[in-house]
């Protein structure tokens, strides 16, 4: 008996850091973020479709200087060739990367018209106003709701409840994270009242500069549950590094629970949602 | 008579300061400009191994250690004023880098002392303004420096705007006199190569030896004369987007503020319309020297001269239409972007005609592994991977994950500080005897190249894998995830410093052990006009000008 819960435990604890990672960098990672929407998952298999492309004609370059050098060494060829135009090579060194680029950008168009075009009409609006240096939001429902997120300090984790470095990490987690539902068409108009930032969010795949006086638009919609992180992209001051973005994605319910219970009590709102959402994974985990 | 005093200034060589200061002579100034991107580089180098040993851990390192030492702050706002000096660092690296490092070195330098040489000419078409081109250098850099001793923004010194001086943060963002000094900087440093463009051009087009057609000149010639129309063309609108920063700032002018009528991006699409053709710049006399080094230690021509030449030609042109790729997440339509993504692509064809007839040209050769041509095949080899990670963020559907992350700083330190770069050592050893009489140690000279090869390798290459895991450019300090990756990076950047101690002393040994070179070291694979001179070439050469058949 005390096996299988110690067991259960370290599943609770690994498990439950797994579903964290998903939304965050890891250590030594060498890709993209997991993905969490559509697009995301369409510019990740894009860049590996690239890689297809570009790495073996970086080793075919590497591959044919090496055998340069060996065959056509001084002392292996020691009179030169005096060639110095061949019209049929160079007409095929011109043509075939054109070929290639024509076979890397036509999913490229398509993955660009794909950002610009939402399969639906939004269903949520936030407004996202940067700041030197922390972030507005502003739901813009029939009763608008807008609180201010910035990067939460180490005093204030306990006091915030989230001392769990592994799912609330130095420099990432926020004092106040977005909460937006799950499969929902979101739309974010995103603008700052200083000097310009960027709105970034990796595992959705978005990015859109903050600019004062402008508004640009973009949209996401996520497919997994989860906690996910993005930090400012555009260098605009000292606390540059110190100014990252959190979106939590959870279901219809508890995303109705805590936006009627935000309104009057952010503080005790996000509690009760973080009480359900990392109490959930664990339960799930214990579960198995 | 007057005539007769001026016969003989032909051997006349001014002794002293006099010669520096008030040289009118090719050779002379292109010293300088040497010398004087020698010391910026290290400044600029230095700077970034700070930057480098900063980020070898999350955390705050050095920064707040350093601002109190040269700010003389203490405490809580010791680490306000590092935060600020990071950024103040990674801005003065850029300007240093392309303003008094690579252009002074491959345009100031190399083009000054080679390019008359090599086409037949006497000297410059008009020696005193090369010589104010270049004493305009000094002051801009003096400026430059100075204003990392201003205030910048609220307890800040020194402009942190990064090297693209985006307003409002160049605006309203730092008020303080350093932004102005850095824009007067500019100025001065944009005038200096507008000058040298002017000159460079008129010296290709009439100082010509006879017989020597445009389609006969020498590609480096034609890689200085392309870079100076693209100085001429693109700095003139740098100037005009700065003058614009500089009203808005101190005379309530409002062309990049919004409360004004006016618009930031307004000044990222000048600045750009400047700072591409401005990357070419960088890189298009490094395809030269390139291609005479391949010519040379493969003892065959250039393959497919004409094809390079012109692939240089459309570089320089198609690079004055892809501004907008820097900014395709600022908000442009998706028309603007498609059209951005489609011109930008075409640059890879010209790009890869350039490296298949550098292959072409080795392909056949007899080829000598001596050290210019080991550095110009590492400038092949690493143009290359740039180049492909650029094929890569030219796609704007992907650079949306992609920009402002550090696999640009991949990418584009890839095409420059392992490109540009390569290639002004690859110049340097190839033109050093020639310059200075003296054969360098082909050891040491070695050594310079695998050590920064193996440390500028490993300075950049994880910093892809950082890029694709999401981490922005330009941060002091970066969640603990990253740690591993920028660990490895900064190891690599001192390994890049060691590497430059080591060019430091060969340079110092080659003076010091003054071994002969002789007129021509490299063979009958060096055709150009300048290996036909005794090195060093006399003060005044071309007395009787040559004849190309």
């Amino acid at each position: 008996m005390r096996k299988i819960f110690a067991s259960a435990v370290a599943a609770t604890a690994s498990l439950a850091s797994v579903a964290a990672y998903a939304a965050q960098p890891t250590p030594w990672q060498t890709t993209f973020q997991p993905a969490a929407t559509g697009i995301m998952e369409q510019i990740t298999w894009f860049e590996h479709y690239t890689l297809w492309f570009i790495v073996p004609i970086t080793l075919f370059v590497l591959f044919l200087l090496a055998y340069c050098i060996f065959r056509f060494r001084a002392s292996a060829n020691p009179v030169p060739s005096r060639t110095s135009h061949n019209t049929l090579i160079e007409v095929i060194w011109t043509v075939g990367p054109v070929v290639i680029l024509l076979f890397l950008a036509i999913p490229s168009f398509q993955l660009l018209t794909a950002q610009y075009s939402p399969p639906e009409d939004a269903k949520l609006t936030i407004k996202a106003t940067a700041n030197q240096w922390n972030w507005d939001y502003e739901y813009q429902n029939a009763e608008p709701l807008s609180f201010n997120s910035a990067m939460l300090a180490d005093a204030d984790r306990a006091a915030a409840g989230k001392e769990d470095r592994a799912a609330y990490p130095r420099l990432l987690a926020v004092d106040n994270e977005i909460v937006v539902p799950i499969n929902t068409l979101v739309r974010v108009l995103v603008t700052a009242s200083d000097v310009i930032h960027a709105f970034a969010m990796p595992a959705f795949g978005v990015k859109t500069d903050a600019v004062p006086g402008r508004i640009n638009e973009i949209w996401f919609k996520a497919e997994k549950e989860g906690l996910y992180y993005g930090q400012c992209s555009e260098l605009c001051g000292k606390d540059h590094a110190y100014m990252p973005i959190a979106i939590r994605v959870v279901s219809d319910a508890q995303y109705n629970t805590w936006l009627a219970a935000a309104k009057t009590d952010l503080p005790g709102a996000n509690k009760a949602l973080m009480a359900e959402t990392d109490g959930a994974a664990k339960v799930a985990a214990a579960g198995n | 008579m007057a005539g007769a005093a001026a016969h003989d200034h032909h051997d006349h060589k001014p002794k002293g300061w006099v010669r520096w200061v008030y040289s009118t002579n090719h050779k002379d100034i292109g010293t300088l400009y040497l010398i004087f991107a020698i010391m910026a580089g290290c400044i600029g180098g230095f700077l970034s191994v700070m930057m480098r040993w900063e980020l070898a851990e999350p955390g705050i390192q050095i920064f707040h250690g350093l601002a109190s030492m040269v700010y003389g702050v203490e405490g809580d706002s010791a680490i306000d004023a590092g935060k600020s000096m990071f950024n103040a660092f990674t801005t003065a690296h850029g300007l240093v880098m392309i303003f008094f490092m690579v252009m002074p070195a491959l345009i100031g330098g190399f083009a000054n002392w080679m390019v008359p040489i090599m086409i037949g000419a006497p000297d410059m078409a008009f020696p005193r303004m090369n010589n104010i081109s270049f004493w305009l250098l000094p002051p801009a850099f003096i400026l430059l420096i100075l204003s990392a001793f201003m205030p910048s923004a609220p307890g800040a010194h020194g402009v942190g705007g990064g090297w693209t001086i985006y307003p409002p943060l160049s605006t309203s963002g730092q008020p303080g006199p350093a932004m102005d000094l850095a824009i007067l900087s500019l100025h001065i440093a944009g005038a200096s190569s507008i000058l040298g463009a002017i000159n460079f051009i008129t010296t290709i087009f009439n100082m010509r030896a006879p017989g020597m057609t445009l389609h006969k000149m020498p590609l480096f010639a034609w890689s200085v004369l392309i870079t100076a129309f693209l100085l001429l063309l693109s700095l003139p609108v740098l100037a005009g987007g700065i003058t614009m920063l500089l009203t808005d700032r101190n005379f309530g002018t409002t062309f990049f503020a919004p409360e004004g009528g006016g618009d930031p991006i307004l000044f990222q699409h000048l600045f750009w319309f400047f700072g591409h053709p401005e990357v070419y710049i960088l890189i298009l006399p490094g395809f030269g020297i390139v291609s005479h080094i391949v010519s040379t230690f493969s003892r065959k021509p250039i393959f497919g001269y004409l094809g390079m030449a012109y692939a240089m030609v459309a570089i320089g042109a198609v690079g004055f239409v892809v501004w907008a790729h820097h900014m395709y997440t600022t908000g442009l339509s998706l028309d603007t972007q498609r059209y951005f993504v489609f011109a930008t692509m075409v640059i890879a064809v010209p790009t890869g005609v350039k490296i298949f007839s550098w292959i072409a040209t080795m392909w056949g050769g007899s080829i000598t592994m001596k050290t210019p041509m080991i550095w110009a095949i590492g400038f092949i080899f690493l143009f290359t991977v740039g180049g492909v990670t650029g094929v890569q963020l030219a796609n704007a559907g992907l650079d949306r994950s992609l920009h402002d992350t550090y696999y640009v700083v991949a990418h584009f330190h890839y095409v420059l500080s392992l490109g540009a770069v390569f290639a002004i050592f690859a110049a340097w050893y190839y033109w050093f005897p020639k310059m200075t009489g003296y054969m360098y140690s082909a050891a040491i000279a070695n050594t310079h190249f695998w050590v920064t090869f193996v440390g500028v390798n490993l300075i950049f290459f994880p910093q892809h894998f950082l890029g694709l895991a999401g981490m922005p450019r330009r941060y002091i300090d970066y969640p603990d995830a990253y740690a591993g990756w920028n660990a490895v990076s900064s190891y690599g950047s001192y390994i890049s410093a060691i590497g430059v101690l080591i060019f430091l002393f060969g340079v110092f040994e080659a003076f010091s052990k003054k071994r002969v070179a002789g007129a021509n070291p490299w063979g009958d694979g060096a055709t150009t006009l300048e290996w036909q001179l005794p090195s060093p070439p006399p003060f005044h050469q071309w007395e009787q000008l040559p004849k190309i058949k």
